[in-house]
């Protein structure tokens, strides 16, 4: 990750070979907060018997829309994961694409603390989240 | 009178066939590339190093969701196999009849926490895990992944599962 993905959100996940091969698509980024959706594909099902897609996939894009939460943040050059749990709620729906919204809810000298949300299209009942704590590399002259 | 032991290529025929089938059936588990290696009833994951696992180009590393996925997968195979080994091995279950599209439920995460310990380098990375409870309802399980040095995991998880019931 650099600096210069966070002024074009195309580049983002472009810069990002896993993300791209997930099918993942930023859709809003601004200072602390991100969010990344990614499309239902065959190659991620978990479970053949319902099509349900892998919870390693929702992992994978809970992990990048936290990791470009923090990369939002101004002062931001760079940013690794330190450790992140996710609770699993419900099975995402077959089908249908996953959003995920990350918020940076602290931020400290070397440490951001992040939490984050995965939707389907029944918005109101969240099929997992996330809490994460990120390391953060500033940049030299800001 | 004692039966005389089975063959030991009936055995191990049996066994693979089982894991293949468990295996073998999920596609995120294809399109990961993940294969496992069995000795006995214990299981070693492999993650063969593929480009489109990189999460950052710079270094490059191993994208951390690539690794949690790695983890997670290993933590579900070690609690699926565990369920299938005992229903197998007493006679219950003929793996003959294991396909993708009829394989035994499957255990549910519930929760998966993954410590990042180092980057993934840009190299096969191998994982197991182990069962730390395993009750009727609930399972506990431990997972850890490394590359060139056993000794050095670059990541760790623990992950709480539902175990799938008689009524699913």
């Amino acid at each position: 990750m650099s600096t210069e993905t966070t002024s074009d959100p195309g580049a983002f996940i472009a810069a990002l070979p896993h993300a791209r091969a997930l099918g993942m698509r930023l859709d809003r980024l601004e200072p602390g907060t991100a969010e990344i959706s990614m499309g239902y594909a065959p190659e991620l099902v978990g479970d053949p018997a319902t099509g349900v897609i892998h919870g390693g996939a929702v992992s994978a894009l809970m992990d990048t829309c936290c990791g470009a939460a923090v990369m939002s943040l101004p002062e931001a050059a760079g940013t690794a994961t330190i450790d992140l749990r996710i609770d699993y709620m419900r099975p995402a729906t077959p089908g249908q694409r996953v959003r995920a919204e990350a918020q940076c809810y602290h931020v400290t000298r070397h440490v951001v603390f992040v939490r984050a949300t995965a939707r389907d299209d029944d918005a109101a009942r969240p099929v997992a989240t996330a809490t994460g704590a990120f390391t953060i590399e500033r940049a030299a002259h800001r | 009178m004692r039966q005389p032991p089975e063959p030991v290529q009936v055995v191990k025929q049996r066994r693979d066939a089982a894991l293949a089938a468990l295996v073998g059936g999920v596609p995120y588990i294809r399109f990961l590339g993940i294969g496992f290696d069995r000795r006995g009833d214990e299981l070693t994951a492999l993650m063969p190093f593929d480009d489109k696992l990189i999460g950052d180009p710079r270094l490059p590393a191993i994208h951390g969701g690539a690794t949690s996925a790695f983890l997670e997968v290993t933590a579900i195979i070690e609690l699926s196999w565990s369920i299938l080994w005992e229903e197998m091995e007493s006679g219950r279950l003929d793996p003959a009849t294991l396909d993708p599209q009829n394989l035994p439920r499957l255990p549910r995460t519930i929760d998966f926490t993954v410590d990042y310990l180092r980057s993934g380098l840009p190299r096969d990375a191998y994982a197991r895990a182990r069962i730390t409870r395993s009750g009727r309802r609930y399972a506990s399980v431990q997972a850890e992944a490394w590359q060139d040095n056993r000794a050095r995991p670059f990541a760790q998880a623990i992950g709480h599962f539902l175990m799938p019931g008689p009524d699913g």
